[in-house]
């Protein structure tokens, strides 16, 4: 009872990941501008997103520890660290060059395709519930589509095109993470049954 | 004039006159238009910023300025990033 009140509000851990998804989404952005070519010219550049992503996915265990108010939370966060740290550990292999096949790739296609998936199960509330449940749904949906963009990369590396629909996607995830409140309306709907607004 | 000072002032003078790519004056964008968002973000809803109310927030909430956080962001971006990127485009361009 005493760590829970330590501990900071669900929803300021939300717009902490946003910010770091902000970040991520800028590098993914400019990568795409800039061109791969340019992109890579300072080799220290190229290990900035992919260790992000990784990091990201370190940070998520403390998430599952701390943040586990059911099983299916406690299984959904597990999955996200560990698909996220698979796919920003399999982008540093290939920054690197210790991984050579463009298939790699595909570890970031599972990544968005588990979390978007996880983000949809353990949602158990409708659409209209509350803004968080609204947000979940949205989040999970826009990951799961999104995973397109990676799918496409894995088999096209130097397509424009779907590097800045990666990067818009992650843009969006950080937009609607920073929407998160633990207990607000969404479109003028809240049920009774989410609790009491806060704020 | 020294004829070597002379050709450095017009090397400089032309590097200054030659147009930016658009694709580094996209990047440099980026920043500036996330700091906007997030300077939008905060007019329009500036309950978000506790430090503009601190009397009876608690330490998270002092801490958890998101409006802010956008905009350091691009602010850092900006200045940390931008810069090398931008001159790797022109480099790439050059050649």
């Amino acid at each position: 009872m005493i760590a829970a009140g330590l501990l900071p509000q669900a929803e300021m851990v939300h717009w902490w990941f946003a910010t770091g998804f902000l970040v991520l989404g800028l590098l993914l952005a400019a990568e795409s501008v800039a061109g791969g070519e340019a992109w890579g010219r300072r080799p220290w550049r190229r290990y900035l997103w992919p260790g992000l992503m990784f990091g990201l996915g370190v940070c998520l265990w403390p998430v599952m520890t701390f943040y586990t108010n059911s099983t299916i939370h406690m299984i959904a966060h597990g999955s996200w660290a560990q698909v996220l740290m698979l796919a920003g550990g399999a982008e540093l292999g290939l920054a690197r060059g210790k991984l050579t096949s463009q298939y790699w790739r595909l570890c970031t296609v599972l990544a968005m395709l588990v979390s978007g998936g996880a983000l949809l199960a353990h949602e158990q509330q409708h659409w209209l519930f509350a803004r968080a449940a609204f947000l979940h749904h949205a989040l999970g949906w826009t990951i799961v589509v999104g995973a397109v963009f990676p799918l496409v990369q894995a088999f096209r590396p130097r397509s424009v095109a779907a590097a800045a629909g990666f990067a818009a996607t992650v843009l969006a995830v950080s937009v609607m993470l920073y929407a998160d409140r633990d207990v607000a309306p969404i479109f003028g709907h809240l049920s009774p049954s989410a609790g009491v607004q806060h704020r | 004039m020294s004829a070597d000072i002379a050709h450095d002032l017009q090397a400089s003078a032309k590097e200054r006159a030659a147009p930016l790519p658009l694709r580094a004056r996209l990047v440099l964008a980026l920043g500036p238009a996330t700091s906007l968002g997030g300077l939008a973000w905060a007019l329009v809803q500036p309950w978000r910023l506790t430090l503009l109310h601190p009397h009876g927030q608690g330490f998270w909430w002092l801490l958890a300025e998101a409006p802010l956080y956008v905009v350091l962001v691009g602010v850092l971006f900006r200045l940390l990033l931008a810069p090398g990127i931008v001159e790797d485009i022109k480099a790439g361009v050059e050649r």
